[in-house]
């Protein structure tokens, strides 16, 4: 596994110059664990832990309360898990950013490494930064070329401590993340008393399941206590760097937006990791949408495949319903077809595309932003459909309700683009807000008195200039506004016709609603200090950025900021990349897709822009950004700010 | 209205309906299919259907795929809304325009081709949900749209228009129905009027899913001699096996049928169908029997038509999901939107 990790050229250039036996051991040969062998200073609130596991053995639960006992101390702590397609028995791996400082980011390197499997036993120790921790089993003794001089070993014999505690099995493999949970509250001084009360509030009436819990918690702790050095140099301590911040999956926010936007109707079908979208969508329902009666104001469909779940989409959003999808590319690509009949024929749509890597199956577990081109441009004929990033989960919860707005008021299908690594990982978040005033725009929708007082109705006639026509729902007026829906041969009245003008002139429209979109679609999010270079990025590769422009300030490298929100872009983005001299673009796929996008509908001269790409299946660190941007000033030999003495 | 309006004459013996409405009143534009095509009188009889049921001509959801057959929702009930989809993704469609409002009448025509082959899949995954809807299948055993390949209801020996015998078994789109749970199942010859209006009447006013295969000849690729699915061979060895007649709520029952064994099924709006069979171990309601007598006369090589099943009391997906009376698409703010409180109450337990 650890073979595929990320490596910016020059870390690789670098390691090799310097020949060290284990050239692709640790991640970072820069960075070391705060407290150096030998060293005493105490961090708080600042590394990265990682917890090795096999997937299937109950270490979910004991590895969501390590994360969310920081949480409850006031610390943020960023989340990541890294699984395989699989639903037992292959390796697992959950990892922790813990950073005072809020960088919620991937940073490269593992501080602490607690080892619970034993076939990526020697990968995992390889992982660990210089100075870093080794927690792991030590029952029985480790071998000995697994040993590193420059780490340290904290062993807690997991297995003798449990066996003669929980004689089943089955139990004594769950209760033994439970015992590590223990013991790690010792190490770092987690408040025990935030894991006892998570536990008891977890098991809220099973209470035969509290006490034996709170014993395995007791059994790590205390064996820690008595034969560890402890606490260890890398602790957690109380913080009110958190905030009013909730803690939430970007999936589980945009099932919320959905439902506060006023959805009605989704249709999907399962596929990692988009499912927790659409299941989410569901528990929600059960709780805010059930009427006094007991009527549920929502229908979900587990359909037989992506088509159809489009399909169900666009047939309910003819009809009027909100309605939205989730899935990810391998859906996109079975939904094409269908997304190019509903731009032609101008129905709303929501698909949430929760992206991740490749095709088939393994990998795609796997974050990626690699479904940009595939989306904007899903169909056959001149097809493109507007695009929405989110970055946080409040992002999603406001796109998952803007988004049915957009789709209405521009009657056509669109595309938001998160990922795994937004979607499926906890995060933490601004928390969700709601204007109880907000009124949906239901776009141009016209009723039966609307009608009356119409001459002529003509679904496809431009009467405000904007591209964008006026709609009926089926049943509206008995004898107006009815139309027959298809794809392009029609006129500006929707009736049949192949004459080359009405198809040009309706084509030609389309474009005008194009730049309707153009001024509709959320604007970028900028921090433009007037200096030369400046950074793009989206989605979740803002979440290292922070970090990142952080770490090149201290190589006098300062980049103003823009982060892009939608597809077609405002005239901001041209303005901002026409200002600099350089502009970076951070993306998570191989083939630079926004990048291309930005070149295809802004016209831009693809010089204007230099790539940042990472694509090896985790999400984009901190380290990849900047060891990229300084490697361009390098190679070009380019002036710091240190040097040009500001 | 988009289509091309006919010229409004109203002959003298077009009787007019409860709501002062003609039968000219449920057509749709002209008819582009070719002369004599067993399609333009399916479209018919769904007009005269309608027309006689005094329904709203503009309470209707039309959808349908791609083919000649899915053409024709433009030809009937031109006050509706029709939606000409994707090819063999109907069903989905139909899925989503009766979830989002269920007080419309949801009419889908799809062709054997659009069903049987490319949308095969959807078909039967509709009848699963049990949608409340018309489901009607022109079947001409032949792609007429894309010129006369074979299509997957083809019969086993049936042969092309040059004569080329068709090498693989056929999908049987009513056996599928049945086995997978429609709650209606007919097949019907467009030919027979007698027999199709009536099983339209009663599919429309079923409640649940409604599916009627009817055999409807390609004339321009699937009429010759050799062909199974051509107006002679329907003629010559379709056995009806039980008839349906349908008679509207409060309409009076006259007794002018032959002696049968009569049956008669109280539909949910209070109207009537009356059975007749005309094979006296047959059983309209039992799904079992029914399947086994429709594929028993396949290897006969007979085509058993008429209503082979109903059951009177299904739900429909609507019933499954729990939705309220009020269509989805009319539900607004007040009921859809939680509010900022709830809101906050999601925020406190994500702490
Ligand atoms: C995805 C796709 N593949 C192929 C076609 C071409 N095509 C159009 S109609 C048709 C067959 C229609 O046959 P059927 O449904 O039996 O209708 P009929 O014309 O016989 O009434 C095909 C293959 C298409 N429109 N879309
Ligand atoms: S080709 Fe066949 S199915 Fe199509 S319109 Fe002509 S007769 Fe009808
Ligand atoms: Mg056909």
């Amino acid at each position: 596994m650890l073979r595929e990790w990320p490596r910016a050229r020059y870390l690789i250039r670098q390691a090799a110059m310097t020949a060290t036996p284990h050239s692709l051991r640790s991640n970072s040969p820069g960075r070391s664990a705060p407290n150096r062998a030998g060293g005493s200073q105490v961090t708080y609130n600042d590394f990265v832990i990682r917890f090795a596991n096999v997937n299937g053995s109950g270490s979910a639960s004991a590895n969501g309360m390590f994360a969310k006992a920081l949480f409850r101390m006031g610390i943020p702590v960023a989340t990541r898990n890294i699984f395989p397609s699989n639903i037992e028995g292959l390796p697992t791996w959950f990892e922790v950013r813990v950073s005072e400082h809020g960088y919620m980011g991937r940073r490269e390197g593992v501080d602490i490494m607690v080892a619970m499997n034993a076939e990526t036993f020697a990968e995992d120790i390889e992982s660990i930064v210089p100075g870093g921790y080794l927690v792991y089993d030590n029952s029985k003794e480790m071998p000995r070329h697994l040993r590193r001089s420059d780490i340290h070993f904290v062993g807690i014999p997991i297995s003798q401590l449990a066996l003669p505690e929980f004689p089943n099995p089955k139990h004594r493999a769950l209760f033994k993340n439970i015992i590590y949970l223990g013991a790690m509250s010792a190490l770092i001084s987690i408040d025990f008393d935030v894991i006892t009360g998570m536990v008891s509030a977890q098991y809220k009436g099973k209470d035969d399941l509290i006490a034996p819990n709170i014993h395995a918690l007791e059994i790590g702790r205390n064996y820690a206590l008595n034969y560890v050095d402890c606490p260890l140099p890398i602790q957690v301590r109380y913080s009110d760097a958190v905030g009013e911040r909730i803690m939430v999956d970007g999936n589980a926010a945009a099932a919320l937006g959905a439902i506060y936007g006023g959805a009605t109707v989704c249709a999907w079908y399962p596929i990692t990791p988009s499912t927790s979208l659409a299941e989410a969508f569901e528990k929600y329902c059960n709780q805010l949408r059930v009427g006094a009666s007991g009527e549920r104001n929502f229908a979900i469909i587990q359909a037989e495949d992506e088509l159809a779940a489009m399909g169900i989409v666009i047939g309910a959003g003819w009809n009027g319903a909100r309605a939205f999808t989730a899935t990810s590319g391998p859906g996109v690509s079975l939904m094409t077809e269908f997304l190019g009949l509903a731009y032609f024929a101008e129905i709303p749509a929501v698909l949430w595309d929760i992206q991740r890597a490749g095709p088939s199956t393994g990998m795609p577990t796997r974050t990626q932003q690699g479904d940009l081109l595939a989306a904007a441009y899903a169909s056959h004929g001149d097809t493109r459909h507007p695009l929405l990033f989110p970055s946080t989960p409040k992002e999603c919860f406001e796109f998952g309700a803007d988004a049915l707005d957009i789709a209405d008021r521009l009657q056509t299908p669109l595309i938001v683009l998160s990922d795994l690594e937004l979607g499926m990982n906890d995060n933490l978040s601004e928390p969700f807000a709601w204007d109880d005033d907000r009124r949906y725009d239901r776009g141009k929708v016209l009723d039966a008195e609307q009608l009356d007082d119409i001459e002529t109705f003509g679904r496809y006639v431009d009467a405000d200039g904007d591209g964008i026509g006026y709609r009926t729902l089926p049943g509206t007026h008995p004898e107006k506004g009815a139309f027959f829906t298809r794809g392009t041969s029609r006129d500006e009245y929707a009736s049949y016709t192949e004459h080359p003008e009405a198809y040009t002139a309706n084509m030609d429209r389309l474009l005008v609603k194009w730049e309707t979109a153009r001024s509709l679609m959320p604007k970028p999010d900028i921090h433009d200090r007037g200096r030369r270079a400046g950074i793009l990025y989206y989605g979740t590769t803002a979440l290292p950025i922070p970090e990142a422009l952080d770490r090149l300030r201290e190589d006098g490298v300062e980049l103003d900021t823009l982060r892009i929100r939608a597809f077609p872009f405002a005239d901001d983005v041209r303005a901002f990349i026409d200002r600099h001299d350089i502009v970076f673009l951070a993306e998570q796929n191989r083939d630079a897709q926004m990048k291309t996008l930005l070149v295809n509908d802004l016209g831009i001269h693809p010089a204007q822009i230099e790539s940042v790409l990472y694509y090896g299946g985790f999400s984009i660190s901190a380290d990849t950004i900047h060891e990229q941007v300084l490697a361009y000033y390098e190679a070009r030999k380019l002036p710091r700010l240190r040097e040009v003495g500001s | 209205m988009t289509f091309v309006a006919k010229p409004k004459i109203h002959h003298p013996l077009l009787t007019v309906n409860e709501l002062g409405l003609t039968r000219r009143d449920y057509e749709g534009s002209v008819s582009t299919l070719c002369a004599g095509c067993g399609h333009d009188s399916v479209s018919a009889a769904i007009v005269q259907a309608c027309a006689s049921l005094s329904l709203p001509p503009h309470k209707f959801a039309k959808v349908s795929g791609i083919g000649c057959s899915s053409k024709t929702p433009s030809y009937f009930l031109g006050n509706s809304h029709g939606f000409n989809a994707v090819h063999g993704r109907m069903p989905s469609v139909a899925t989503g325009a009766n979830l989002a409002n269920r007080e419309l009448y949801c009419v889908g025509v799809s062709g054997d081709g659009d069903s049987a082959s490319i949308g095969i899949g959807q078909f039967a995954h509709i009848v699963r949900r049990r949608i409340n809807m018309l489901y009607i299948v022109d079947n001409n055993g032949t792609y007429g749209l894309t010129k006369g390949q074979f299509s997957a209801t083809n019969d086993l020996g049936s042969t092309s228009k040059k004569g080329v015998p068709n090498l693989y078994e056929p999908i049987d789109l009513v056996s599928m129905a049945l086995q997978i749970g429609a709650s209606f199942v007919a097949r019907s010859f467009s030919g027979d009027k007698r027999q199709l209006v009536p099983l339209i009447q009663a599919a429309l006013m079923h409640k649940g899913f409604a599916f009627i295969d009817v055999i409807s000849p390609c004339v321009a690729f699937n009429n010759h001699n050799g062909s199974t699915k051509s107006y002679d061979y329907m003629r010559g060895y379709s056995g009806n096996l039980i008839d349906a007649d349908f008679i509207a709520a409060g309409e009076e029952i006259t007794a002018d049928y032959e002696p049968g064994q009569l049956e008669d099924v109280a539909m949910p709006d209070g109207s009537t169908l009356r059975l007749r069979k005309l094979d006296e171990d047959y059983d309209p309601h039992d799904r079992v029997l029914a399947l086994s007598h429709v594929q028993r006369a396949a290897e006969n090589r007979e085509v058993v038509t008429g209503l082979l099943y109903v059951d009177p009391d299904a739900s429909d997906c609507h019933d499954i999901l729990g939705t309220p009376p009020t269509p989805l698409n009319a539900l607004d703010e007040s009921v859809l939107c939680p509010g900022a409180a709830a809101l906050e109450r999601v925020n406190a337990a994500l702490r």
